[in-house]
């Protein structure tokens, strides 16, 4: 960690130095702390990653660094400069590319490359050389009469980055540049990034909301609600839980059973399930032998240390700033449990050659996959894949242009109604009444359900029992924060007892506390014969699913169990891959086969 | 790696980055087609819906004339009703229906002959008339009087000359008559609502435009570069000003062409007025985006705090002068105000100095405080 060196010792080894950065904001009546007592610094000449969850205030901080919004409290000075007190000139010599890269979608890409060099004041005699070299390292160079509106999701991250290079910075700042597109651009992202450093002698301080990106920054700061937990490189991070971190297979039980098992034991800060794995953090460090008789998990041979990752340090720092926070979740699965009609290898929903036309785009181009009872089964890819599409084609929102969708036995086709009643749905974001409280939006979801009377009642309390909400009962959604949201929602897309369950994309943003506690919960009931089916972006969160398939460009490139689907890509350079590299490498052998074809 | 340093930090006006702003907003708007809309379809179809469908000429109104004894005047009075333009007549003979026709909206207006209307005219050389109009319409209600006196009159007038006789005359008559016989309405109203129309065209330009790139994050992006305020606000008001006179000229030549309103002052006052009014409008709109972030926002605000205020208080259609006082003070902060008084004048009445200069001073001291204000508000700050 680094400590507060005395001010005015001038060295020029960083570019920014944050000094007790305080910021309110007024909501309403209540005053909201954003960011306290913030010290960080960046050092020159590496990247660095200002790493939270949504909420944590990093882009509060950016904006603060970039001269956007001022400080209540502190100072931010950037190249010696003060921000606050001069940010024209500040603003002058850095490159900033916000959330939404900023670019001016009726314009083609080199309108709006002009338009930034105009606006950064780069020498027209400057330029054709700037651009060339910009356009070489983002690709982009064939497309420069496209409209930006017309670019992928990560042509555009490109563009956004090209622009914000026109005139090179001394410092980038890269506000969540690689939420939201798909793994192959982030990982061009992260090469570019790191050309920039290398070539131009950039620093970067770029903000994230993926724990995993942490492992490719040279350095990191670590914020969580406003407050910055710790700064400092990677490896020493997960360095502190050195000999804490285990996989367990389990024999005996299933994963699910054992994970429940063990994770309120005394000593375990984490278990959660990786694939067909369990992924265990010891709050000490432990040898293999010592996991096994403390936690009873077979043999020898079912304990295998691995090195810690970041999310595990995170957890482990969260923890121990608020000790004695997890409580326990008792959901009462009986309540929503059905018995299964003939034993659970039933198919509960049938796609079969499934297509979606908008004009003379296919969104979806003929799909087809199976989903048993009692599964969890996720649909994972990056934005624009057809996902969206292929699920609200699953809950009847959309008809199908073509093929069969049956969901629960009903042909959505004809009988689009009696499949939506058995079945729950929890939106992005969520979709609740922002003015009502937590108990207004449950009475009206359930009575929306045809829920009424003593059993409206029994089903409500039972909502704000077993997801602990009746605290917040009546405050109003609007108030609540982003995990207890996300449980007011699944509570309200479960208050009828469906037999399925769709979630689209439930845990995007929440942090990783509030995420466990959220896939526990869809454990349970999962345990309890709900079927539940998924989207999300977080490659990492497919391998908690059953099975998945994986979407592309509204194709599948891949179905079948986590561990499966990972399988097709081992290879001798790399025997374990991760979800991020399977999909990687799925992508690519599919761009090989698009070209070939062609 | 060397930084270039920025040339002409602080003060003044880079013309490369000016340049570029106004360059990106010309390509948007070429390629968006709704600032094209509220700048040209939208003064179209305003100037075609107010031009042909709002009149505030009363014609062929329903009127019901009770002769309670009929005789040689009666009919003669008749007569004058009959030829008019403005009026059906239906003949009753006792009040009772007439009223019940009125209550049933079937005419908004009774004529009562007495009995003794005949009598009376020939013996005192006077003779009452009862008139009762439907007072929902206040307005109409005052155009109908007018109207029936003027009938009055004239029949009057005409009796007196032919008879010998003379008669008292009501004096007011004239006038009303004149007023609304001789001139079209749709000519005061064009120009009037040229005004409204400029009024919103230049307030929703701007707010809707600032608005957008607050919603697609462009402004973000566009603060962090070291554009200055100046320049932003520049880089908004030069395009939408070029297009706003282009709405303008669009509504003159519709006005004088399709409605055949006479332009009897000069060109260029009316170009320099209306360019003074818009850069006013501009900023207003501006304004409205330094608090509205959202285009559904800044698009109800701009209709509300400046569209409606122009639209009532601006004497476009209802007099300033029969307002009460208060109102009458508070119409001094409507830019409109001014526009439409110019308008009408230049349009109607030709330069008339007089009017023109006050009307150009308020509208030039409004153009520099909303830029002033727009100025002082608008920051590079989130």
């Amino acid at each position: 960690m680094i400590r507060d060196q005395a001010h005015g010792g001038k060295t020029p080894e960083y570019v920014l130095r944050i000094e007790g950065i305080e910021k309110y904001f007024l909501a309403g009546k209540q005053r909201i702390t954003a960011l306290k007592g913030v010290n960080a610094k960046v050092r020159r000449g590496v990247v660095t990653g200002l790493i939270g969850p949504d909420g944590a205030g990093k882009t509060t901080l950016m904006r603060m660094i970039a001269g956007l919004l001022v400080p209540d409290r502190g100072e931010i000075s950037v190249l010696g400069m003060n921000v606050a007190r001069d940010p024209l000139k500040v603003q002058a010599s850095i490159g900033y590319m916000p959330q939404r890269f900023g670019l001016y979608e009726d314009l083609t890409v080199q309108e709006n490359m002009d338009l930034y060099a105009d606006l950064q004041g780069v020498p027209k005699d400057h330029r054709s050389e700037r651009y060339e070299e910009l356009m070489k390292m983002t690709g982009l160079a064939a497309f420069t009469r496209r409209l930006a509106g017309k670019l992928s999701g990560g042509m555009k991250q490109k563009l956004g980055l090209a622009c914000t290079l026109v005139k090179p910075p001394e410092l980038l700042l890269l506000d969540e540049a690689t939420v939201g597109v798909d793994p192959v651009s982030r990982r061009e992202l992260w090469a570019i990034v790191y050309r920039l450093v290398e070539q131009e002698g950039i620093s970067v301080l770029l903000s994230t909301a993926y724990l995993d990106e942490a492992e490719r920054c040279q350095e990191v700061i670590l914020m969580h609600e406003g407050h910055v937990l710790g700064q400092d490189a990677p490896s020493q991070f997960s360095g502190q839980l050195n000999k804490q971190t285990f996989m367990l297979s389990p024999e005996a039980e299933s994963r699910r059973r054992l994970q429940e098992r063990i994770r309120l034991m005394p000593g375990v800060i984490d278990a959660i399930i990786l694939g067909d794995k369990l992924r265990l953090v010891t709050d000490q460090p432990l040898e293999t032998d010592q996991v096994v008789q403390r936690f009873g998990v077979g043999s020898e041979s079912s304990v295998q240390a691995v090195p810690a990752r970041f999310e595990d340090v995170f957890i482990a720092l969260l923890k121990q700033r608020t000790p004695g926070d997890e409580k326990v979740a008792h959901l009462e699965t009986e309540k929503i449990s059905h018995p299964p009609h003939n034993g659970s290898e039933k198919d509960i929903i049938v796609v079969e050659k499934v297509k979606r036309r908008f004009g003379d785009f296919y969104a979806v181009k003929g799909i087809s996959f199976t989903v048993r009872q009692g599964e969890i089964f996720g649909l994972l890819g990056a934005n624009g894949a057809g996902k969206s599409t292929t699920f609200r084609m699953l809950c009847g929102l959309l008809p199908a242009s073509g093929g069969k969708l049956s969901v629960a036995g009903k042909n959505l086709r004809f009988a689009a109604a009696q499949a939506r009643a058995r079945i729950g749905y929890m939106a992005q974001k969520f979709s609740l009444y922002v003015g009502l409280t937590v108990r207004q939006n449950l009475r009206f979801i359930s009575s929306a359900y045809g829920l009424s009377g003593q059993r409206q009642k029994e089903q409500i309390e039972w909502a704000l029992d077993s997801f602990e909400l009746a605290r917040m009962a009546d405050t109003p959604s609007k108030d609540l924060p982003l995990g207890y949201k996300q449980r007011l929602a699944l509570a309200a897309a479960l208050m009828h007892e469906p037999e399925i369950l769709f979630l689209d994309e439930p845990t995007s943003g929440v942090d990783p506390l509030a995420r466990r506690e959220f896939w526990r919960r869809i454990n349970r009931l999962a345990e309890s014969n709900v079927t539940i089916m998924v989207t999300t972006h977080f490659m990492e969160e497919a391998e908690y699913c059953d099975r998945l398939v994986i979407m592309a460009q509204g194709e599948i490139l891949g179905q079948g169990t986590p561990e499966a689907v990972k399988a097709r890509f081992r290879t001798p350079r790399n025997p374990d891959p991760s979800m991020e590299d399977t999909f990687i490498a799925m992508i690519e052998d599919y761009e090989e086969k698009e070209a070939a074809r062609t | 790696m060397k930084v270039p340093q920025k040339r002409g930090v602080r003060k003044g006006i880079n013309i490369m980055r000016l340049k570029g702003l106004i360059r990106k907003e010309s390509y948007q708007i070429v390629r968006d087609p709704s600032s094209i809309a509220i700048a040209f379809v939208l003064p179209m179809i305003l100037l075609f819906l107010f031009g042909y469908g709002v009149s505030l000429d009363a014609k062929y109104v329903p009127i019901a004339i009770v002769v309670e004894h009929q005789s040689n005047e009666t009919s003669d009075f008749l007569a004058g009703f009959r030829q008019s333009r403005y009026f059906v007549p239906v003949i009753v003979t006792d009040i009772q229906t007439a009223e019940q026709a009125m209550i049933e909206r079937r005419v908004d207006g009774i004529v009562w002959l007495r009995e003794d209307f005949g009598k009376k005219i020939l013996n005192t050389g006077d003779a009452p008339i009862g008139v009762f109009v439907n007072g929902v319409d206040a307005n109409r209600a005052r155009i109908l009087e007018g109207y029936v006196r003027g009938v009055w009159g004239k029949w009057l007038e005409r009796t007196s000359i032919e008879s010998g006789r003379p008669l008292h005359i009501p004096v007011k008559v004239k006038e009303r008559i004149w007023f609304n016989a001789e001139m079209r309405s749709r000519n005061f109203l064009v120009p009037g609502l040229i005004a409204v129309i400029m009024t919103l065209i230049g307030a929703l330009l701007t707010a809707m435009v600032v608005a957008r790139e607050w919603e697609r994050g462009t402004m973000e992006a566009l603060m962090v570069t070291p554009v200055q305020v100046r320049e932003i606000i520049l880089g908004k008001i030069i395009p939408y000003f070029i297009m706003g006179m282009g709405g303008m000229t669009l509504s003159v030549i519709m006005a004088t062409w399709f409605f055949n309103v006479p332009l009897r002052g000069s060109l260029w006052v009316l170009f320099a007025g209306s360019s003074l009014f818009l850069i006013t409008a501009l900023s207003m709109g501006l304004l409205i985006s330094v608090v509205a972030k959202s285009q559904f926002v800044a698009g109800q605000v701009a209709i509300i705090v400046t569209f409606l205020p122009a639209f009532i208080l601006s004497g476009f259609i209802f007099d300033i002068s029969s307002m009460p006082a208060i109102i009458q003070t508070l119409t001094h902060v409507i830019a409109a105000r001014y526009f439409v008084s110019m308008l009408q004048t230049v349009f109607l009445a030709g330069d008339v100095w007089p009017i023109i200069i006050y009307d150009g001073l308020a509208l030039t001291a409004m153009a520099l405080i909303f830029l002033m204000i727009v100025k002082k508000r608008m920051k590079k700050r989130l």
